[in-house]
């Protein structure tokens, strides 16, 4: 049985479509879950994807996190089912608290949409599980507001506890500590600025999403057993 | 039970950037005005809200703030309120 992943669509997400592909494509199955939805049909794991969800009004995931969906979302997250933030879906994750810290406006204050290096830094997420650390993958960034933001104390937890599963190499941004994803003390929420999906085949110019969406798939399909046993 | 107009200014924490104060403090010398510093664009949101008194408004909007309203993690805010009659 295939693993069936959830992919969040509010109104301007504009990166579900290109999520579902990568799933199918690595044989997975994919889900529109439309954010009106109060449930997640049973999935057995949820990408929340990149765009302007709701506009982006007041800030960017601000009013996505109170999207019906979402509660089911904190659901999946919380009984320690698969969540992936993506760009925006990251944004919407820290915003409904799923994830710590914010995502400020870039430091070069200019939109980047660019092929980034990255370090895998932790495996131990649902997103890194396949990957070794130390691994450089290339991976596209698009967006104006991925400078994550922390307090010092957050920063030391993500640090002591191995919590920043990706770095930047040549930090573009200015994130803090050159963070590129995190993910949850339990592993299995995670977020991440750069489009893995968008790194799914050689012909967009790089494979190396690949490891993170197979990864992902795997740890789906794991729940999937361990919610069925 | 009153009514309350509440203005609620969201600022940037010192440290998080602001892409729109530092273009306005760049176009403000080419008017002349070069002896500004520390321009800073934020947002002003109002709302009427009806309460038993002045501290259950307060109480309640400060509420708003820090739920939805402001990010405690990049923002500051302060309210001011002003009884409807």
């Amino acid at each position: 049985m295939s693993a069936r992943i959830g992919v969040v669509q509010f109104p301007g997400t504009n990166c579900e479509l290109d999520v579902q592909h990568a799933v199918e494509q690595l044989g997975g199955t994919a889900e529109i879950l439309f954010h009106a939805e109060r449930d997640l049909r049973g999935v057995d794991a949820v990408v929340v994807p990149g765009g302007f969800a709701h506009g982006d009004y007041l800030r960017t995931g601000a009013i996505a996190r109170f999207s019906p969906v979402m509660g089911a979302v904190a659901d999946l997250a919380a009984a320690g089912g698969p969540v992936v933030g993506i760009c925006n879906g990251f944004q919407v994750l820290c915003e409904a608290g799923l994830l710590p810290g914010a995502l400020q406006k870039n430091a070069g204050l200019k939109f980047l949409c660019e092929t980034v290096e990255l370090r895998v830094d932790s495996t131990a997420s649902v997103l890194t599980g396949g990957a070794r650390r130390g691994d450089v993958l290339r991976i596209p960034i698009n967006h104006f507001e991925g400078n994550y933001v922390c307090s010092p104390e957050t920063l030391a937890e993500l640090c002591d506890e191995q919590r920043v599963i990706l770095r930047y190499i040549g930090n573009p941004n200015g994130s803090l500590d050159d963070i590129a994803g995190i993910r949850n003390a339990a592993g299995n929420v995670v977020g991440l600025m750069p489009h893995p999906e968008r790194a799914s085949d050689l012909v967009l110019g790089s494979d190396d999403g690949i490891v993170l969406l197979r990864s992902l798939l795997d740890a789906a399909t794991e729940r999937a057993a361990l919610v069925a046993s | 039970m009153a009514r309350f107009e509440a203005r609620i200014d969201v600022s940037h924490l010192p440290g998080i950037l602001d892409p729109q104060g530092a273009t306005v403090e760049k176009a403000l010398p080419a008017l002349g005005y070069t002896n500004v510093t520390q321009v800073s664009v934020g947002k002003s949101i109002r709302l009427v809200v009806d309460a038993a008194d002045e501290a259950a408004a307060r109480a309640q909007v400060d509420e708003m703030c820090h739920r939805l309203l402001a990010n405690p993690v990049i923002e500051a805010f302060s309210i001011s309120l002003a009884e409807l009659v």
